[in-house]
Formats: C-alpha cells, structure tokens, sequence
C-alpha cells in the first residue's frame, strides 16, 4: 500500500492504495464520490471519464498512482454553486439523458471535445469522438444535439 | 386544464435528471452497507459439463475469505430453484418440459458463464484469488449452441427434454391455412433469421443482499425493473422468507431493456448466503464481461414463413414455423416471449384471414433468451415485414402501396391470432410517412448516390405491436404465473403536496415526471410538489413493475383511477367547508368553487381541511386524503406505425449508411412528447444495431461466447446513427379507448419497427431478396461480390 495524493475537485485529497488500484476505484471507492461509474472492464464504454489535468481520461484505464499530484475533476465538480455547467444544463434541456449511467461520462467527454474544437464543433466530429462513450438508451440524438447547444453556451 | 406547461401534452424538462447530471445518482454498486463484504462467482468455463467434484479447502483458508457457497449449500438449506412464470402447452396438450435451473449449479453445468460457486471475502481481490483456488473437477459433455441443429444434437441440454424441445406449440387453424396456400395464385416463401443479441444496459447487473439477525429479516439492493416481482418470487418460489420479511430494493437502474425483469441466481445468492456469515451484507457487481456471458439474451428465432396471396394481390394466409432458442434455462418470462407475443401479432397491421404458426422452443447450453426490447413483437414483425416486402417485389407492386391494399381498415378487428385491434388508421400513417421521407422523390436521390458509387435502397416497416401488458384473465387462460395489473397510491399531505406510490418502476423513462404530469392536470398542483414514489416494497404495498411499454397505459391508468377518488373525497369536504351540496362543487385548475357563488377553495386548503377535520362531521366523511387504485386493463393496447428508411450501401466497402430514418408512430394520446420521441430514438437505434451491427456469436466447437466484450460485440456508437437532420419522428393519433387516458406504449416501438426497415432497404438497393442479420460491411460486400460472379 502507499500514499497517493492529489486535487479532486479543487480539493486535496489523499488515500492508501494497492500499485494496482485504478484511479476510478480510488474515486469510488476510497473516497465515496460515485459520480464517476463504470460499465465495461475493456476501456470501451466511457462511463467513466473523468478530466485528469484538463484532459479528458477514461479513469478504468490509469492508475490511482500515476495521479500523484494531478488535477482530477469528476462529474461532481462541474456545477459551481448552484449553478449547473452549461454542458450538463443543456443534457437536460436537450433530453440527452435517459437512465442516466452513461450521462457522467458523456458530459465530461462532450466538455473535452468542445475545448480541444471549439464552440462550432461539427455534428461529424462530435459524432467521430464520442466512439468511447456507449449510450444504450437515446440512440446518441439527444446528446449529440446537447453537445451542440451545451457547446454554443460554454 | 392544469398550467398548460406542466399538464399532459407538454415536453417539461424532467425532474428526476438534476440528480444524473450531477453525479448524484444512486445505483445499487453506488450503495455501501455497514461491514459489506463482496461477492464473486466462480463460473462454468464449460458449454456442458458434469460437476465430479468442487474443491474449496485451500480457498477457504485465503486472506480475506468469509465464505464460499455452492450447489450442495443450496441444496442442503432448500432454496428452490429459479422458475419460469409461464407454463406453454406443446400443441398436443402436454405441458413445456422444464429443467431444473438452481440458483448455483448442481452436478451440472450447461453454459459458459454458469454459476458454480459464491465466493464472499472481504475485498474483490481476495474473492477473486479465492475463487480462482478453487479446483473444480468436470467431465466435458457434448453441447450444442445453434438452435438450428440443437433437436438432433447429441448433446441433451436437460434430461427431461431428449431431444432437446421444450414445446411445440401452435396457433391458428392450420387447416384453413392450408387450404388457403393450395388456392393461392402467388406463394412468397422465405427462410428467415432472426440474430441473438445481448441487452448490455449500461449499468451492470448488481446486487446487496443482507440478514438482519434481530428482525429475521432480508434486505436485497437489486437492479430490478420490477421489485415486487422478485420479492414475490424469491418468497414463494425460492422459499427464502415470507413477503413481510424480505425487503427488495430496486434504486436508480441504469437501464434495463427486459434484461433486469428476471430473477437470477445472483441476487438469490447474495440475499440467501448473507444469513450464513452472520448477517453481513454482500454485495456483488457484475463485471460487463458476466453481462455478456449471463444476461438473459434476445431473439435467435430461425424461421421459415410463408404468405400466399390471390391474382389480386390480396393476402389470403400465413404459415410461419419457428425454432426459437431458450438457452440452456428457462429465464422469468422465457416462455411467454416467442409464443403469446409472438405469433399472436403475426397478422401485422394487415387483413389476413389465415394464419398458423408452429413454434418449436429449443435448449442450447448457451446463455437464457428472453424478453429483450420488444420481446418476440421484433421477431414477428421482422417476419411479417420481411414476408410483405419480399411478396410486393415479387408481385412488381409497390411495396407501400401492396401494404395499403391489405391494411386493416375498420375496427374493432379480430385477427385469427387472438388479438382484436382496438383502434387505428394505418393508412394515415403511411401517407404521413410518404410525405415526410419525400418517398415520391427516392429515384432523383437514388441516382444522387450513384453519382457518389452509392447504391442506394428504401425500406419499410409498417408494424403493429400489443402492449400495455396486460389483461389478468386473459393471460392467467394463456399460461401466466402472475397478474399484469398495476397499482397506484395517491397519497396528499396537509399542505397540500402530493406523493404517488406506484408498483411502476422507472430506469430512464422519465416516470418522476410523466406521472407528476397527469398529477398536475388532474390536480391543478405543480410538478415540484409531486414526488412519484417507487422500487421498493416497504413502501410501495405491490405492483408488476415496468416493462412491456405498460407503465403508460397501465401504471398510469391506476394513478388515474386513485386520482379519481382522490377528486371525489376532496370534493365532498369543500362542500362540508363551503356549507355547500356537493353537487354543485366544481373542481377545476386546482379550485374548487360552489357553482352560482364566489364561493372558492384551493386544493392545498381542502387537503389541509381534510386532515384538521375542523369543519366537516368525521363520522361522515373520513378524515385524510389518501386512496388507493389498482388497475386491470380490459385489453392489450395496439402502438403502430409506419418506418421508412433509406440506406446508401458503399459499394467498395459494402459499409451501410443510414442515409434517412423517418418514423411516424400512432401512440394515442402522449403525455409528453420529448420523453416519448427519446423513446422512440432509442429503441430505434437498438434496432438499427441488430440490422447493422450487434450480434451474439457462440463457437460451435468450444461452446465459449466469440462475443464476449464491447470490442468483439458492436454496440451502436453516436456515429452509426443517422445524422439529426435525416432522422424524422411524426405522429398520428388514434386514441386507445381502452384507458381513460388514451394511451398506447412507446417504449419498445423503435427496437420493433427498425430491423425490417433497415433490411428492407439494403435488399432493395442490392437488388438481393434476403441478407443476414448484422448486415455488417463484410457480409454486404460478399452478398455483392457473389452477384458480381452469378451476373458473369
């Protein structure tokens, strides 16, 4: 077991872990944030993305060591006071949610893909880059036309 | 009418997503329970095998280890075995020959993935290196995996069907139906595939089961779209402890699709071996990879089906036989799904006075099939619109217009496969369909597309599927274990606040807000003052739970029935209040007023009236305001539609576009259209992902799943589907008039109606009469290729 330490959500956080233990385990399981889920054990699905230093990161696939020292944003740290993001206001204005699994994941994909395409990201691309993340519910209409406003707006 | 932006017909944002898109959601693996321990099942690596021996001693002795639990420890404390709720009868009268399914295998196993033993540790990692201790002893059996071949395999799946049969089950008047094919001037015959796919909701499959020693009593946390039904079972059947001592909690469900209505072995498991680690909770996570391999899968039907029509181009009969594959169980429902909601809908939306159909239900030692998406309507329709499609090319008709002209036209309408057709207008469909997919301009686009080395197809599906599920009578005569009413409470606080109790369980259609919505018509009281109230059976008394798209016209329909009384107790108190006849209470927009005065109360002040009990006589009227409903509904309910789609097949490749998707469903009267078209997009991309990609694949040889994870299995991905602009939703609206809202299902609409449209239109731009099911790239370029060499 070791220490590892890092920021989750603007906090500093800390916990002993395994060499092995995957840094979504740390969130869940360490540290009780159960925002961030996991639905596959190959790195396919993406309900686990989580931001680790600003960059979009599917958390089943580092490890909680390889974090020491990183800024890991999840789920739970993007509303600001009360004040939704404007990725997850416009997932819920758009029904880009049904049973709500894949969301965490979805919304933390879409808001990597707007930062690194810009506010006009195309329907094509959005499409393109949203491959890591399976949603089994809305048929990916709804989140694509999310990703379009939320982008708009953010 | 309530505030117009909350009532029924409105697209309100739903209450329940503030909580997903936050992280706040509480799934089951989300739940902790003082001193947990984990669970992890040791799984058959065999397709068919005898258990000779299970040694645990070296993975008992293991760091961490609290518990392992096999067949014989099941056994021993008899809990009863997993059961299948309907009984089919073979066409000779003799009843379905059933297995025995224990909770953990006993002497045998019959499919990859079946469970062997119960590991409980204190971590996963510990229940794992146990597990993996374990030396299992086994002699390999032959097994069988294609439904096709499984009646004359060597392999015998169970003892009690040798040749491997479940039921022969039939339906119609097979003589009358012959007759009709031996006078029919045009026979369109086809063999016909129907490809297994696996349900892969997003959230896995988990459990918590846990004993309280000081009560005698069970708690299991479940990912279940149906509590009740699994306390029920696992009360009755498994024998674990009587209703009022087991508790069954179903939290957020992160998708089910049918595969989370079952009772598996699992959850019986966890919630049964608790008591013997001394009431320490365990909990299990199924990994996607025991998703894979042990979910309940959909479909493999292997059909041949027949249409004979007159020189008019009327369709005079059908003749349909199925294999259809049941795995190596029988799961829940298992039986139900390809006999009573298959060939009951055979006769699609069309005229057809001859219909039989033979259904031969088959083991295989590969996972349990049972209801998924639409459950044994895809199969039908797929059938029936395959069958019609292929009759109109053949004939030279056109196909929509070979459709209208055998359309059922006037209702009620008996079909000679049980069911009566309520209400509809098929025809109004299809000419909304035409318009909206630009149907009369297809040969301007169709040569665009060559233009591009494009081949471009268009393909329907005009389906009609029975929901609202359904009739208690009427199924208890056709073979059902239970009941398919549904419950509601409507339970007013003082203030004037509104809790509804529902048997109904919600994992992502949106109930927290469609049914605040019909509380907030009916009552006049806003949405955020509704909380819907479900999956647990400490506080909701009863109820069958969600599936079958029957939450709207069934769950509702007794939400309705409660608020009906509701109305009528809070009417006679305004009255006592107002020192008014009830009579000329009138009760509109959340107002109560005596008719021919000003006169007024609000609906908070007659709830509060209600529970102060001040100013009307209690001996008379009951103090509070609570009632209760349940609601047996008098019919299925009949969602049709028509879909059109539009396919641009790469011609180098042989990848599949969907260039358009147009989709006009009849789903009666909708209570709000933004869940309703969500719906409607996400079934059809299920059903687009059977047509193109998803398909379950198990060795012949080894009997092990080829299919097994997210990079062997093709889930559909945002770029499958056709862009926003080319995917068109419509409605028509006959009201059902079999519920007083008016209301059909639309869950499954999509998953139903998709399939044949996709197919339908990549035959038609081969130019080919059948391709198989995914009709992935490399079996559309072979499916050209080997035109390319016949046409040399």
């Amino acid at each position: 077991m070791s220490v590892v330490k890092m920021k989750l959500n603007g906090k500093a956080v800390n916990g002993d872990v395994e060499a092995r233990t995957l840094l979504v385990d740390f969130i869940r399981q360490n540290l009780g944030m159960t925002g961030t889920h996991v639905g596959c054990d190959t790195s396919q699905c993406g309900a686990c993305v989580v931001h680790v230093n600003g960059k979009a990161i599917k958390s089943c696939t580092i490890l909680a060591v390889a974090c020491e020292s990183a800024d890991v944003t999840t789920v739970e740290g993007l509303a600001k006071g009360g004040d939704l993001h404007a990725m997850q206001a416009a997932f819920k204005e758009h029904h880009g949610l049904q049973c709500g699994f894949c969301t965490p994941g979805m919304i933390m994909s879409a808001i990597d893909i707007v930062k690194r395409n810009g506010k006009n990201v195309s329907e094509d691309v959005i499409r393109r880059e949203l491959s890591g993340n399976i949603c089994r519910c809305t048929g990916y209409h709804n989140i694509v036309k999310a990703v379009q406003a939320g982008a708009a707006n953010m | 009418m309530a505030d117009t932006k909350t009532g029924i017909g409105a697209s309100v944002r739903r209450k329940e997503d503030l909580r997903f898109i936050t992280g706040k959601g509480n799934y089951t693996d989300d739940i902790n329970l003082k001193d947990q321990t984990v669970g992890y099942f040791l799984r058959s690596p065999h397709a068919h095998a005898k258990i000779k021996s299970i040694n645990t001693a070296k993975a008992r002795k293991m760091d961490g280890v609290v518990g392992i639990f096999t067949g014989e420890d099941v056994a021993k404390d008899k809990l009863g075995g997993l059961i299948c709720g309907w009984m089919i009868h073979s066409k000779d009268g003799s009843p379905m020959k059933a297995g025995p399914h224990p909770v953990l295998a006993l002497d045998k196993v019959r499919f990859v993935g079946d469970q062997v033993a119960l590991v409980v540790a204190e971590t996963k990692e510990q229940a794992r290196a146990a597990a993996q201790a374990i030396v299992v002893s086994y002699d390999v059996l032959p097994h069988v995996v294609d439904v096709a071949k499984a009646m004359k395999s060597k392999a015998n799946v169970h003892d009690v069907a040798p040749d491997n049969r479940v039921f022969n089950w039939s339906l119609g008047n097979e003589a009358d139906t012959n007759a009709a094919f031996a006078k029919a001037a045009h026979v369109t015959s086809m063999d016909i595939v129907n490809n297994r796919l696996i349900p892969n909701a997003m959230e896995p499959r988990a459990a918590i089961g846990s004993y309280d020693t000081g009560t005698e009593s069970y708690t299991l946390y479940t990912t279940s779209q149906n509590p009740h039904v699994a306390r029920l079972v696992i009360s009755a059947f498994h024998g674990l402890a009587p209703e009022h001592k087991l508790r069954v909690i179903a939290p957020d469900v992160g998708g089910g699709f049918g595969s989370k209505i079952f009772i598996y072995g699992e959850e019986v498991a966890c919630v049964w071996a608790s008591k013997f680690i001394g009431g320490r909770p365990i909990k299990w996570t199924g990994e996607r990879s025991e998703s894979f391999l042990c979910d309940a899968h959909g479909r493999d039907h292997v059909t041949k089906a027949e249409l004979a029509m007159d020189a008019n181009g009327k369709i005079t009969g059908m003749r349909v036989h199925t294999k259809a594959a049941m795995g190596a169980y029988l799961s829940t429902f298992s039986a139900a799904v390809p006999t009573y909601l298959y060939g009951t809908l055979l006769s699609g939306q069309y005229n057809i006075p001859n219909i039989y159909v033979e259904v031969d239900a088959i083991y295989t030692n590969t996972a349990p099939v049972d209801a998924y998406r639409g459950a044994g309507r895809p199969e039908a329709t797929y059938v029936v619109e395959r069958l019609v499609e292929t009759a109109a090319r053949e004939l030279k008709m056109d196909p929509a217009e070979f459709r209208r002209k055998n359309f059922v036209t006037s209702f009620p309408h008996q079909t000679p496969v049980i069911m009566m057709y309520d209400a509809g207008d098929y025809g109004a469909a299809l000419d909304k369909a035409l318009d909206m997919s630009d149907y009369k301009n297809f040969a301007s686009r169709k040569a665009e597309s060559a233009k591009n080395g494009k081949l471009r197809g268009v393909g329907f599906s005009a389906y009609i599927e029975a929901c609202g599920i359904a009739p208690s009578a009427a199924v208890g005569s056709l073979g059902a274990g239970v009941g398919l009413w549904e419950s509601a409470e409507v339970r007013v606080n003082p203030i004037g606040t509104v809790e509804i109790l529902t048997g109904s369980h919600s994992h992502g259609q949106g109930h927290e807000t469609t049914f605040a919505q019909l509380v907030s018509e009916r009552l006049g009281v806003d949405i955020n003052n509704v909380l819907i109230v479900h999956g647990d059976t400490d506080k909701v008394q009863m109820g069958m739970g969600t599936y079958g798209s029957r939450s709207g016209a069934v769950g509702m329909t007794a939400i309705s029935k409660a608020l009906d009384k509701i109305e009528a107790k809070a009417k006679k108190i305004a009255a006592a209040v107002m020192e008014s006849s009830v009579n000329d209470v009138e009760f509109k927009d959340g107002t109560f007023t005596i008719k021919g005065t000003d006169k007024k109360m609000g609906f908070g002040e007659v709830a509060l009236a209600s529970y102060l009990g001040h100013k009307f006589n209690t001996s008379e009227i009951e103090l509070g305001l609570k009632e209760s409903a349940f609601h047996d509904p008098s019919n299925f309910v009949f969602p049709a539609g028509v879909h059109i789609c539009e396919v641009e097949v790469d011609v180098d490749t042989g990848l599949t576009k969907i260039a358009s998707y147009t989709a006009v469903d009849d789903f009666g009267n909708l209570i709000n259209p933004m869940i309703v078209e969500g719906q409607v997009q996400g079934g059809v991309a299920q059903g687009i992902g059977q047509a193109l990609l998803e398909g379950a694949v198990y060795d012949e040889d080894s009997g092990q799943l080829l299919t097994g994870s997210f990079m062997d299995y093709n889930m559909p991905r945002a770029a499958n589907m056709p862009h926003i602009e080319n995917f068109q939703l419509g409605f028509t609206c006959t009201p059902c008039p079999s519920n007083p809202l008016g209301m059909k299902g639309c869950g499954e609409a999509g998953a139903i109606a998709a399939p044949p449209a996709v197919i339908n239109a990549i035959t038609h731009a081969l130019g080919v009469r059948d391709i198989a099911m995914p009709a992935t790239p490399l079996t559309v370029w072979t499916a050209m290729q080997s035109m390319k060499i016949a046409a040399e």
